[in-house]
């Protein structure tokens, strides 16, 4: 079953870290994971993502397209980052997301991909 | 097939073995098919199909391999109509025909599929309702009742459980080692909860609610069985055996329940509390401590009254506190207060009811009526605002199985 990890952390937890070397050890801590969860081979896709600030969310009403500056909800937290895996079943899901450094001050959503429509016949 | 008999015994015979197999039924085919909800709408479908047919071409000689053939079929066909013919779990249903056959014996996936109820993804607070419901058959609007919540409310949220445990992709196999001991106490306490339901109709007769407690007290063997070196297991089922070896000296010819210290002792079961009692010294050799196992030895304290005509209330007092410093529940703190009040030691007894929240206390009829038939001395001199004896007794010995 394929499963989206998405990465949410509050960046008043200090993340990512102001001074350099805690900065450089939390990088490290997320290169340590991406390594090992891409040699696993159950990554079907996954990204960082760029701040909130960069976010623009667009809406259609009527006709009308209104297009506003910042992410769809504003919260403390923030998506930073996210995985597609295909694992056999939630339980393997849920060991990789406690696995990432999202999980340790912030929190992984786990959610299941729907399964693709059936082939018209 | 037997000879067709009167409708009325095909009627009977497809409400007995609804009432003793629904359960085993629906969670082989929840297991197999990974999808509760399903598993009961196909057995729900099986059933009317048997009162149909039964009546009028006599029940077949394996009653429940024919509803399991009916409910797969239909499991079947939504699949097909869902498109999902290539799925495993389609294909463990095919594979599975020899249930078919005369006198096989259905496994038992009961308690497999209580370890999924307890998974980590699923709310804690739903968990025993949805085990008591997928594998014991009780409905919604009973637990209702039982929960204190509307109907409506358990209704919707037992819904919305199932859905997810069909398309979220929980683990079916057994749980890891890590999540085990977390998931068993949840399915401990469900099979306690059945227990105490089983408890409730004692003065109502209703008989499939009155079967709850010999499948509580069977699900607890197969327990002790399948996972021997689990002391809580073990605790549990001598909690319930102690229970049920007073069950002919808990009323009084009124039908009033008596209380556990004012039982007439030759009543009590003596085979069944000796089991219990060497039950629990199995569990205490396994030195992994636990409620269930505290829960226990309090109750075998209170059988010692058979051998000594004392009930050993400090120690029953101690008992409690440890229990209550590690797991405290209102009703453990309620008899702790009691236990202190009962060897004279009314100050500890009257702290420990004053640190209660009243909020909580508010309907909880055992604490109420402890405090009538214990501190009516005590209180006599304080103004009750609310003097409450209405407690009715099935609700009571539901709420509080081991005081009486």
């Amino acid at each position: 079953m394929k499963y989206m990890l998405m990465f949410y952390d509050n960046p008043a937890n200090n993340i990512p870290p102001q001074d350099e070397t805690e900065r450089n050890a939390w990088f490290g801590r997320w290169m340590a994971y991406n390594t090992a969860i891409g040699e696993s081979g159950v990554v079907v896709i996954g990204h960082a993502l760029q701040p909130p600030h960069t976010a623009t969310t667009v809406r259609m009403r009527g006709d009308q397209r209104q297009v506003q500056d910042g992410p769809f909800a504003d919260t403390k937290e923030m998506l930073g980052g996210f995985y597609v895996i295909d694992v056999p079943d939630l339980d393997e899901a849920l060991a990789w997301a406690a696995r990432s450094p999202a999980a340790l001050k912030g929190g992984v959503e786990v959610r299941p991909l729907m399964d693709s429509p059936p082939e018209p016949s | 097939m037997t000879q067709p008999s009167s409708p009325p015994d095909g009627i009977d015979a497809a409400q007995r073995i609804a009432r003793h197999a629904y359960g085993r039924l629906v969670a082989w085919l929840a297991y197999q098919w990974r999808d509760v909800a399903a598993a009961e709408d196909a057995m729900g479908e099986a059933l009317v199909k048997a009162l149909e047919r039964w009546p009028t071409q006599g029940v077949p000689d394996a009653p429940e391999a024919w509803l399991l053939t009916v409910a797969k079929r239909e499991l079947l066909q939504t699949a097909r109509r869902q498109r999902l013919h290539d799925s495993p779990e389609v294909q463990a249903l095919y594979d599975g025909d020899e249930t078919e056959a005369l006198g096989f014996e259905i496994p038992d996936a009961r308690l497999k599929l209580m370890f999924v109820c307890a998974h980590p993804a699923i709310d804690a607070s739903i968990r025993t309702p949805l085990m008591l419901q997928t594998v014991l058959g009780i409905e919604a609007k009973q637990l209702a009742t039982c929960m204190l919540v509307s109907p409506k409310a358990m209704a919707q949220r037992l819904v919305r459980v199932k859905l997810k445990i069909r398309d979220a992709g929980l683990r079916f196999e057994e749980p890891e080692a890590d999540d085990l001991p977390e998931r068993l106490h949840a399915v401990l306490e469900a099979v306690y909860a059945a227990y105490g339901l089983g408890w409730e109709a004692v003065d109502g007769g209703q008989a499939e609610i009155q079967d709850l407690r010999g499948e509580a007290l069977f699900l607890g063997e197969l327990l002790c069985s399948l996972l021997p070196h689990s002391a809580e297991a073990k605790g549990l089922r001598a909690l319930m055996l102690f229970c049920q070896a007073r069950e002919r000296a808990r009323f009084d010819a009124s039908d009033s329940l008596i209380p556990l210290q004012l039982q007439n002792t030759a009543l009590w079961d003596q085979t069944l509390l000796d089991q219990a009692d060497a039950l629990l010294a199995q569990a205490f050799q396994l030195s992994q401590s636990g409620p269930f196992q505290i829960e226990a030895a309090i109750q075998s304290a209170h059988c010692q009254r058979r051998h000594t005509s004392q009930v050993p209330w400090r120690g029953i007092a101690m008992l409690y506190g440890h229990l209550n410093s590690q797991w405290p529940t209102r009703g453990a703190q309620v008899a702790q207060a009691v236990a202190l009040a009962n060897c004279q030691d009314l100050e500890a007894a009257a702290q420990m009811l004053a640190a209660l929240d009243p909020e909580a206390m508010r309907n909880y009829q055992p604490y109420w009526v402890w405090l009538w038939r214990t501190f009516t001395n005590w209180l006599a001199s304080i103004r009750m605002r609310k003097p409450i004896c209405s407690a009715d007794s099935a609700s009571l010995a539901r709420q509080a199985p081991r005081l009486f």
